[in-house]
């Protein structure tokens, strides 16, 4: 790059008249810039509530301009965008489709209701003077997650991943319980792990085809496939980005994660960090190694088969016994995750469209119920199941949250649970497996139990001295749970929009979709 | 380290000569090996050699630690704004094309600045990780 001559550039020139900015024409890489340049101005202006207000101003800035985005490839266009004007493969390339587009709303979505949450919750949770770094790591966070979503070059997909990581593991050690060190520490040595592994893989596959760019290397797999290296890269990239998305025996660094964060964060993560790794797997699986080397030239689905039922039913079996419910709730999403991967072990367009849209319900699921048990961790200090007893008579709009949410996490018709179940039953008998359907049903029974463990100590014991002085949570912890709730309700009564939004991604990741 | 004299006073020649190298290092990047990174750590460890010889509060009335607080940000925040410029002057994201009167011109301008964020972000971490450590068990870490 250093001894380039002006001839062989290889870039297009752009016009230079100040006259023709158009912000429109930058949206692929301004959802990523702007929580990006808050983060540093966060750090320069060391206050806590300046920091609160720039995070909002980011996240909401960073969902208008993904709202726009989603629009914009509805279509089913895609949007090249060229950083520095290097045209791809040479240049990183931001690549937006229907795929990404789609998670790129739901990532900046969450942030932005999740941020209006933070302020009562960090103010509770996180030592003042660790305000304003408290916020630059949740919008460094999120800009990670969006790079990942928006990038179509492997390298940088690594370093967004590892923003995202590193932010995360600050994230989570900020919880006031001394615990959360060490689970935040456990999570580092397995994400580091799974980012080495990941990082391998593109190596290897960067060595075989001489591009980082993932659809120019898509397009050179063809000529060297079944070669040992890209089995390699394929093993490397599947083991590297289960770690990262928690499927079932790599899954040991999620429990503790989620159970001793902080609120916010236990809710942010949850319902973003794991789906964007499900879109990296997908989009390794689909965009570039293509389904046929993934899918039928290796037992694949096979793996992916056992392992989300094993998720299924041994994360929702531990989930029963947990004493404290943040922990319970973070098994129970090992388990949601297995339906997920059982939807892409499927190979079909009915089953990809299964876990992408169980991947946005999941989202709002998980999300809606992290952030009520966050009141309820701001008012009584714990959320074990012998201090809540009876909490519903003094939190009953936190309690009815959390029961709705769960109802969702069973698949009660009506909720967006039963949207996405309804549709993995059928890619199960579509596929012409029966039996699978019946333990996706039987496995639905296991939420029920630990979903009733919750509605049991909240509305059937006698509320202890200390649970009967509480007092409702605050509005602004409220108001952006119920949305989540409400959006649970909604999206599952009325599920054209995710549908559509779903079956789309499912078209554009599968092209010959049959 | 008191009574070592000729550590304090070779010290205090290596560290100008450590300086002046960090600064060849990185403005010789655009033609030769070096850069912004490799700068950073050069200049980072100029301050921890001083650190080391004269104590640590002295390095800390050097460098102060608000000061290195900065420093990881500003860098970052430079890096970051030289790409908004190029989206203000109508190009794309980090396009340095459009920085200057010709594309070549462009890319110098922009390279330097570039890497002039990489040094000021990878001295303060640096700098922010050997006063964590060294600042351990006297209550000065953090």
């Amino acid at each position: 790059m250093r001894s380039w001559r002006r001839s062989n550039l290889p870039f297009s020139k752009p016009p230079i008249t100040r006259c023709n900015i158009l912000i429109s024409q930058n949206y692929p890489i301004l959802h990523v810039v702007v929580p990006l340049i808050a983060a540093p101005l966060m750090v320069l202006l060391r206050h806590g509530g300046f920091a609160w207000l720039l995070a909002a101003v980011a996240s909401w800035s960073s969902l208008a301009v993904s709202a726009a985005l989603l629009a914009e490839v509805a279509g089913g266009g895609v949007i090249s965008y060229a950083i520095g004007s290097w045209a791809p493969p040479w240049g990183i390339e931001y690549r937006i489709d229907s795929v990404n587009a789609f998670l790129l709303v739901l990532v900046s979505l969450i942030a932005s209701v999740v941020v209006i949450y933070c302020r009562e919750s960090v103010e509770a949770e996180v030592a003042p003077e660790q305000h304003y770094l408290f916020y630059t790591m949740y919008v460094l966070c999120l800009a990670g997650l969006l790079g990942i979503a928006a990038t179509g070059d492997g390298f940088n997909l690594f370093v967004f991943l590892e923003i995202s990581s590193l932010s995360s593991y600050v994230l989570i050690a900020l919880g006031r319980d001394r615990r959360a060190l060490v689970a935040s520490y456990q999570y580092l040595i397995m994400g580091t792990i799974g980012a080495t592994f990941i990082v391998i893989g593109v190596g290897l596959l960067f060595l075989m085809t001489g591009t980082l760019n993932l659809a120019d290397m898509a397009a050179r797999l063809r000529e060297v496939t079944d070669t040992r290296p890209i089995l390699a890269a394929l093993a490397f990239l599947t083991v590297g980005i289960s770690l990262k998305l928690a499927l079932f025996p790599l899954h040991l660094w999620l429990p503790n994660a989620y159970a001793y964060a902080p609120s916010a964060v236990t809710a942010f993560l949850a319902a973003t960090a794991t789906k964007v790794s499900l879109y990296v797997l997908l989009r390794f699986y689909y965009s570039v190694f293509g389904e046929s080397a993934v899918f039928i030239a290796h037992p694949t689905s096979d793996i992916l088969l056992v392992l989300s039922l094993a998720a299924m039913f041994i994360a929702s079996t531990v989930a029963i016994f947990q004493d404290n419910i943040k922990r319970l709730f973070a098994y129970s999403s090992v388990a949601q995750i297995g339906y997920i991967t059982l939807g892409v072990s499927f190979d079909s367009l009915t089953g990809l469209t299964a876990a992408i849209v169980h991947l946005f319900n999941h989202a709002l699921t998980k999300g809606a119920i992290f952030l009520l048990l966050g009141g309820i961790a701001l008012r009584l200090g714990a959320v074990r199941f012998q201090d809540i007893g009876g909490i519903a008579r003094v939190m009953p709009l936190t309690s009815f949250g959390i029961v709705l949410a769960g109802l969702s996490l069973i698949g009660v018709p009506g909720t967006v649970g039963f949207v996405s179940k309804w549709y993995l039953v059928l890619a199960a008998i579509e596929s012409g497996a029966w039996w699978l359907a019946l333990l996706i049903v039987l496995s639905s029974l296991l939420a029920v139990i630990y979903v009733w463990r919750f509605v049991e100590a909240a509305y059937f014991q006698v509320p202890s001295a200390s649970v009967s002085r509480l007092r409702e949570a605050p509005l602004s912890m409220l108001v952006p749970a119920w949305l989540m709730v409400a959006a649970c309700l909604y999206f599952g009564l009325d599920a054209s929009l995710t549908l559509s939004g779903a079956s789309q991604a499912a078209a554009e990741l599968l092209p010959g979709s049959r | 380290m008191r009574n070592y004299l000729v550590l304090r006073v070779i010290a205090k020649l290596m560290i100008m000569f450590m300086v002046l190298f960090a600064l060849y290092v990185q403005f010789h990047g655009d033609f030769g090996p070096g850069g912004g990174f490799q700068a950073g750590v050069i200049s980072a460890a100029a301050i921890v050699f001083y650190g080391i010889i004269f104590g640590l509060p002295a390095a800390r009335e050097v460098v102060p630690d608000r000061l290195v607080e900065v420093m990881i940000a500003a860098g970052v925040l430079l890096y970051a704004g030289v790409g908004v410029a190029g989206l203000l002057l109508g190009g794309n994201y980090l396009d340095y094309f459009v920085l200057g009167a010709d594309p070549v011109d462009g890319q110098h301008r922009g390279i330097f600045w570039i890497e002039m964020g990489v040094l000021i972000t990878v001295a303060g971490v640096m700098l922010k990780i050997f006063y964590m450590f060294a600042g351990r068990g006297d209550g000065g870490g953090e």
